[in-house]
């Protein structure tokens, strides 16, 4: 698998596909995508990057262990819906706010955290999965 | 009784359960002592049941209730008439007694805590059966007393005899417990009658009704098999596993009397109609001649007890089986007499036990000099018993003589049962009362010596009550006994309740008794080994009967367990799809809902592309030979999914599959090339037949049920919601992830949990090495890995 | 426009079902990987078809103007998808460490928590 050409363009693939992945996580909202999308373009970079370099250089660059990112996104997933119980409404009810930042608007919202938490679970347990599946082919 | 008012009746209901929670503590500080301490529980009881004699001897019926479950009607109620307040009398009395013996009974038990915890529920759980008025409030009652009294059988749970006893009264009182439920059931269900109070209001009319038989029987069912009548006796005898205060708490004053109870309950709407008269003197005749029968053949005190008490509660059956009111009076009493002379003479057993060692009349005599006290109260219990004059069990006798002679041709038979029965009574209380403490003692009891005061004031007290009950007659037929044939039969006592001595036909047939019962005890020994020798000639009887039931379940089950669990993981699939197939196709085909083959085909050619590209994969998957092969179709036909997503306005699902199909080949292709299988499946022919026509069979299900399914007008509501709603309430214009994210939040939130959770069972199967995982080595778990050993 | 959809969901579980009846453990794998696909598309094509229009509101409209595709099984699908991969992984290295503890792939040479010739449980009470 690790030829030349495919190590040679493996970094570019697996930086242009993380930052796709969070791309597609951010618009999921109103355009296709999401976190579960998003979360499997990221762990695809991630087990690509493993396959042209070995485990032990992305286990490096994730600084974390996969499940721990998998963990913090339940944890966030979990308390994204906590806020609509300080206002009196059922847990997770989608609570929004647009604040202006150097006069861009921006939408914030309990369901992108919340997405995002989604996101985290997926990549970090997809991400998990996979390199440790290559590890063994080692 | 005004319900604002503090009612002191659920407090005594709810007493003996808090005293039950702090025995264990109270043990623990004062040891032995402590049953002095508990004791008070019942004891505050008796005296406010005793304040109750009042309004109920003028003929007040006290009833209250809390509601419970409204919305089925059920409440918790109580119901204290004459009937009831006998027993809570009984329970309440006997019961303090019962807590003092047994804290010198079993003083420096490991767990005295424990059983005066479980002695003092099953005492609550009894006070609730015969005090409860709603028919479900009642029936938990009846079912915590079986428990109770399990966990009392088989208090002494080290022993394997002492276990099968208490499943034995388990099975057998719970099961009639159920067919209780049952009739309880079909009177709310079917008559709408919730209470006992409803049911006494409808009178006999309640008997006119076609559902009466059914209910008769199941309610006979729950109270012979609580009442141990024949063929159910086997449960009470081997229930003398239990330590002799249960024995004389649960298994002869109170738990085996809830059936007659309940009996006596049911009497004033179901009593006195032909299968009434019927059924229930036979199955008591019966009993109290095989109970007297076999309490001869035995020679320990305690199950010579056991037996004859089977016989009393048969007796008592079949006096409650005549409708007679005089028969019932003498039942009534007897029932009072029996209670005091029977637990008093279980204690004598007991302390004889404990101070001798040996409970075996064949091993006992001459304690009488050491044992005063303890052979003075047997005596007199005794003296009950036989029903010799000035006691209880005198004028109980002659009043069910005297109510079976009005009861018709019939009645003669079951003079005759009486007599019999009652003159056996006569010897089995003689041979306990008496051959332990006369004649010469044994060198092995030398050490002998009387027990301390918590030991012999039970049966002293209950001796003197069993005496007094009958001097101050009119107290009692006022107090008691008039309030509960009340209650029972509606009538006033037909004859008085008095220790006058008449000279009649009835004092003849007493006179038979006692002399039929002298003969018995003269001739004890030879009698016993005669019922011996009949006994092992029939070579059957319930008690192995049960042992063969259970162990013919245990067989059954095994078997069944082999049949269906075989190990064969082919097997199983097989039934699962043929149930799923089965399931699929017979519906439809029974209720004429078969789909019609789709009439156009309005696909472009793209999309018949699409739809070629996934059945070319999926027939190579099939057929694939080499793992290579079957990967790549693996991928061919998941990708043909997402096309089909793509096509049909699903981009989201389109992207998904796409990135799973790739993440899926990509780790199937890692760990493939690590194991070395055998090509292609070995099934034979015949087998692959089998296995399509089973997949062919599904498969034509599930299309036909997605066909018939789509041919359908579609209810779009839900859909429709969500289309609305995305964009005004949920800011979001992608309703896929708005439902993902917003709507169904939740439900997302338990599936990320369910993928973390499968990702850390990759990691947990992968990270540490299986423990078996030693195939070169001796595995004893290893027999499946037989070559090149 | 559902009438082929259908027919193909129905080759789907039947490759699926015979793939699971096999007796190689990573035949019956596969077919499980079919099967969850063959149960996505039965609930994507339950919820009726629509063709080339995905549910998403577009710039200037409150609602969707015209008839899309029905976004409730798309959403209920996508979780799906997710959920069985993560499931095909841990099946996959269940398989993988079974080979390697019993050193077969074959089920019925695995008797380990079903042994055969099991004794008949104690009578006693």
């Amino acid at each position: 698998m690790s030829t030349v050409i495919f190590r040679a363009i493996a970094p570019y693939l697996t930086a242009l596909m993380v930052l796709f992945s969070i791309f597609v996580l951010l618009r999921g909202h109103n355009n296709p995508g999401g976190g579960f999308i998003g979360g499997l373009i990221a762990a695809s970079a991630f087990a690509i990057y493993g396959i042209a370099y070995g485990v032990p250089p992305v286990r490096r660059a994730m600084r974390f262990h996969p499940m721990q990112l998998a963990a913090f996104g339940l944890v966030l997933a979990a308390l994204a819906g906590v806020p609509s119980l300080l206002v009196s409404v059922p847990y997770l009810t989608g609570l929004w706010t647009y604040p202006t930042l150097f006069g861009v608007e921006l939408a914030l919202s309990t369901p992108l955290v919340f997405d995002i938490g989604v996101y985290c679970v997926v990549v970090g347990t997809i991400s998990s999965i996979a390199l440790s599946l290559e590890e063994r082919e080692r | 009784m005004p319900s604002e008012q503090f009612d002191w009746t659920f407090a005594a209901m709810a007493a003996p359960f808090l005293a039950a929670l702090i025995a264990p503590f109270a043990k623990r500080v004062l040891g032995a002592n402590a049953g002095w301490l508990l004791a008070l529980a019942p004891a505050a009881m008796f005296l406010h049941f005793l304040t109750l004699l009042v309004p109920v001897a003028d003929g007040q019926v006290l009833t209250n209730g809390l509601s419970w479950a409204p919305q089925f009607g059920v409440e918790f109620s109580y119901r204290l008439d004459g009937l009831s307040l006998l027993f809570a009398l009984l329970i309440s009395g006997i019961g303090a007694l019962i807590v003092v013996y047994s804290g010198a009974y079993l003083k420096g038990h490991e767990h005295q805590g424990r059983f005066f915890s479980f002695i003092l529920l099953f005492m609550g759980a009894m006070l609730g059966l015969v005090l409860a008025d709603d028919l479900i409030t009642l029936f938990i009652y009846w079912e915590l007393t079986s428990i109770t009294s399990f966990l009392l059988i088989g208090f002494d749970h080290a022993r394997e005899a002492s276990r099968r006893a208490a499943l034995q009264a388990l099975v057998v009182t719970a099961g009639g417990g159920l067919c209780l439920l049952a009739g309880f059931l079909m009177m709310i269900g079917l008559l709408g009658v919730g209470s006992m109070s409803e049911a006494i209001a409808l009178g006999e009319s309640f008997a006119a009704d076609p559902l009466y038989l059914p209910i008769l029987i199941l309610i006979l069912l729950g109270a012979f098999t609580k009442s141990a009548q024949f063929p159910f006796h086997s449960w009470l005898a081997n229930a003398m596993e239990a330590p002799t205060p249960v024995s004389a708490y649960l298994h002869s004053a109170t738990m085996v009397k809830a059936g007659v109870y309940l009996l006596l309950r049911v009497h004033p709407f179901m009593g006195g109609t032909e299968a009434w008269t019927t059924i229930l003197p036979v199955f008591g005749g019966v009993t109290l001649m095989a109970g007297t029968f076999l309490a001869l053949r035995q020679t320990d005190l305690k199950l010579i007890l056991a037996y004859t008490t089977i016989a009393s509660l048969g007796l008592l059956v079949m006096l409650a089986g005549t409708s007679v009111d005089t028969a019932i009076l003498g039942a009534l009493t007897y029932l009072l007499a029996h209670s005091l002379f029977k637990g008093g003479l279980f204690m004598v057993a007991g302390t004889v036990d404990h101070e001798a060692g040996s409970r075996d009349i064949r091993h006992l005599g001459g304690l009488a000099r050491v044992m005063p006290v303890t052979f003075l109260a047997a005596l007199v219990c005794a003296w009950s018993m036989g029903g010799l004059f000035v006691t209880l069990g005198f004028f109980a006798k002659e009043a069910m003589y005297d109510g079976l002679l009005q009861a018709g041709a019939s009645g003669q038979i079951l003079l005759a049962v009486a007599v019999l029965g009652n003159g056996l009574m006569f010897a089995a209380a003689f041979a306990v009362a008496l051959i332990p403490f006369i004649g010469a003692r044994p060198q092995a009891l030398a050490k002998a010596h009387e027990g301390p005061v918590g030991l012999w004031l039970g049966p002293v007290l209950l001796a003197i009550a069993g005496v007094t009950g009958i001097v101050f007659a009119s107290w009692t037929q006022n107090s008691l006994i008039a309030p509960t044939l009340m209650a029972v039969a509606g009538a006033e006592p037909p004859m008085k309740l008095s220790y006058g001595i008449y000279f009649n036909e009835v004092l003849a047939l007493s006179a038979g008794t006692w002399l039929l019962g002298i003969a018995a005890f003269l001739a004890l020994r030879p009698l016993r080994g005669a019922i011996a020798g009949l006994l092992s000639a029939i070579g059957w009887g319930p008690d192995r009967g049960f042992d063969q039931l259970v162990s013919a379940l245990t067989n059954l089950s095994a078997a069944i367990t082999r049949f269906i669990q075989n190990g064969d993981l082919m097997r199983y699939m097989t039934v699962t799809f043929a149930a799923f197939a089965l399931a699929l196709l017979l519906p439809l085909f029974l209720f004429g809902e078969w789909p019609s083959w789709p009439a156009a085909f309005h696909l472009a050619y793209y999309e018949w592309a699409v739809a070629g590209l996934a059945v070319i994969g999926l027939i190579a998957v099939v057929v694939a030979r080499n793992r290579l092969i079957a990967i790549v179709s693996l991928g061919i036909q998941g990708f043909a999914v997402a096309l089909i997503f793509m096509l049909f306005g699903a981009p989201d699902l389109s992207f998904t599959q796409f990135m799973v199909e790739t993440l899926s080949v990509v780790i199937l292709a890692l760990v493939m090339t690590r194991l070395r299988l055998t090509p292609s499946d070995q099934r034979g022919t015949l087998k692959r037949t089998k296995d399509a026509t089973l997949a062919l069979a599904c498969g034509v299900g599930t299309a036909a049920l997605l066909l018939a399914v789509t041919g359908l007008p579609f209810d779009d509501r839900v859909s429709e919601f969500f289309a609305q709603y995305s964009l005004t309430i949920a800011h979001g214009r992608n309703i896929v992830n708005v439902i993902i994210v917003d709507f169904r939040g939740l439900d997302t939130l338990g599936e990320i949990g369910v993928v973390l959770i499968a990702g850390l069972a990759v990691l947990a199967l992968l990270r540490f090495p299986a423990p078996w995982r030693r195939r070169d080595e001796d595995d004893p778990y290893d027999n499946t890995h037989k070559e090149q050993a | 426009m559902e009438g082929p959809l259908a027919l193909l969901v129905g080759c789907f579980f039947a490759a699926s079902v015979y793939l699971m009846l096999s007796d190689s453990l990573i035949r019956i794998l596969i077919g499980v990987v079919v099967l969850s696909n063959a149960v996505n598309l039965l609930i994507f094509v339950a919820g009726r078809i629509v063709k080339e229009v995905p549910p998403i509101i577009p710039l200037g409209a409150q609602i969707p103007p015209i008839e899309t595709a029905n976004p409730l099984p798309q959403a209920l699908i996508l979780t799906a998808i997710v959920i069985s991969f993560s499931f095909f992984a841990f099946l996959l290295v269940l398989v993988f460490r079974t080979y390697q503890a019993l050193g077969t792939d074959k089920t019925d040479e695995m008797h380990l928590a079903e042994p055969q010739g099991e004794p008949i449980p104690p009578r006693g009470y």
